[in-house]
């Protein structure tokens, strides 16, 4: 990527970023109802995209080679045990991923 | 002069009253800032990047993603619409925040540039002590927070420079991210239809379409699955906590 697409990246990564911030306060007003499909997609749509993220992160991650996806799995049981544990992000974070940076380093 | 006066010490007051609001936030912020920092210095990035990133865009998970965005091909439609779904949520904050902005003036435009989740979900739920001008209170709060977010994530493009462990499997950092949001997400629903979906439908179109296209065939298949499936969804999400 060329210095002026890295700029057109950034500046369309904010320029959605604020279509989403500002919209509500264009488009609706404290008056009227919201739309009703607008506050479903609400309730909806975020467990959904945080899905597509995990998936997202782990696209490169090849089962049939290398580490079989082994190091990934078990870095996001660390992560789902030390969070269902303790439920502080910090520490379910930083636990998953420094046993994360061990496993690729050191064993596989 | 009077006025002046007068105006400042609301300012103060205001600041007084949202500091011990934000001190948790400080934490993570510092943190999680600062390894978005040195991830991008990893990934070949200048201080710059995070630092002007944390400043025009201030959205961690986006501005993660958008760190893989910068390594693969130039694709700007697929960008923008990335960002939007990311995003999305802020939508929802916005439509709950409308009365509560309202009459804020001037320093209603930061207001919004600033809603990150953490931002919202301070300004949404605290009761800001009688008194204390609410205006004041809530720019505080936005603004503190974003300070937190951009010190960390230029720190850690500063120091990631000086690190001098190995630094493979950093990247990890936006999964486990991921992970525990979307933990939270599952967490917090009694069905989980829409988790399964998003999972799903992804993991179908990158077997389809392959690393590099996968996503936006991914986000118009969620939205249509979201929408034809409505009902049975709908009556899912009943009974559920309200998002955050």
């Amino acid at each position: 990527m060329t210095l002026s697409q890295q700029i057109v990246t950034i500046a369309l990564c904010a320029a959605g970023t604020m279509l989403t911030r500002f919209l509500p306060f264009l488009v609706f007003s404290s008056k009227k109802p919201t739309p009703r499909f607008v506050s479903y997609l609400g309730k909806a749509l975020p467990a959904a995209v945080f899905g597509m993220l995990v998936v997202y992160c782990l696209k490169n991650v090849n089962v049939l080679s290398g580490g079989h996806g082994l190091p990934e799995l078990i870095s996001i049981a660390v992560v789902v045990a030390l969070h269902l544990w303790k439920r502080q992000m910090l520490i379910s974070v930083a636990g998953g991923t420094v046993c994360y940076m061990l496993l690729v380093q050191f064993v596989f | 002069m009077k006025h002046h006066k007068k105006k400042r010490s609301a300012a103060g007051a205001a600041l007084k009253a949202a500091f011990p609001h934000t001190i948790p936030i400080l934490a993570g912020f510092l943190f999680l800032g600062m390894t978005y920092g040195i991830y991008m210095n990893a990934s070949g990035f200048s201080f710059v990047y995070p630092m002007i990133m944390s400043l025009v865009i201030f959205g961690g998970s986006l501005e993660f993603v958008a760190v893989q965005m910068l390594l693969s091909t130039f694709a700007p439609l697929q960008t923008l619409l990335m960002s939007v779904m990311i995003q999305a949520r802020h939508l929802f904050y916005g439509i709950a925040m409308l009365d509560k902005f309202k009459g804020t003036g001037a320093k209603k435009p930061y207001l919004i540039f600033g809603m990150c989740d953490e931002s919202f979900s301070i300004n949404c739920s605290a009761e800001i002590p009688e008194g204390v001008d609410k205006g004041w209170f809530m720019l505080w709060v936005t603004a503190l927070n974003q300070l937190y977010w951009f010190c960390g994530s230029t720190l850690g493009g500063l120091l990631g420079s000086l690190i001098t462990f190995n630094t493979e499997g950093l990247d990890f950092v936006m999964t486990a991210m991921f992970v525990v949001i979307f933990l939270e997400q599952w967490l917090k629903e009694r069905r989980h239809y829409t988790a399964l979906i998003g999972v799903a439908v992804s993991t179908a179109c990158l077997l389809i379409f392959g690393a590099d296209s996968f996503l936006l065939p991914t986000m118009a298949c969620i939205l249509c699955m979201l929408t034809v499936f409505r009902k049975p969804i709908e009556k899912s999400l009943e009974g559920s906590d309200d998002p955050k």
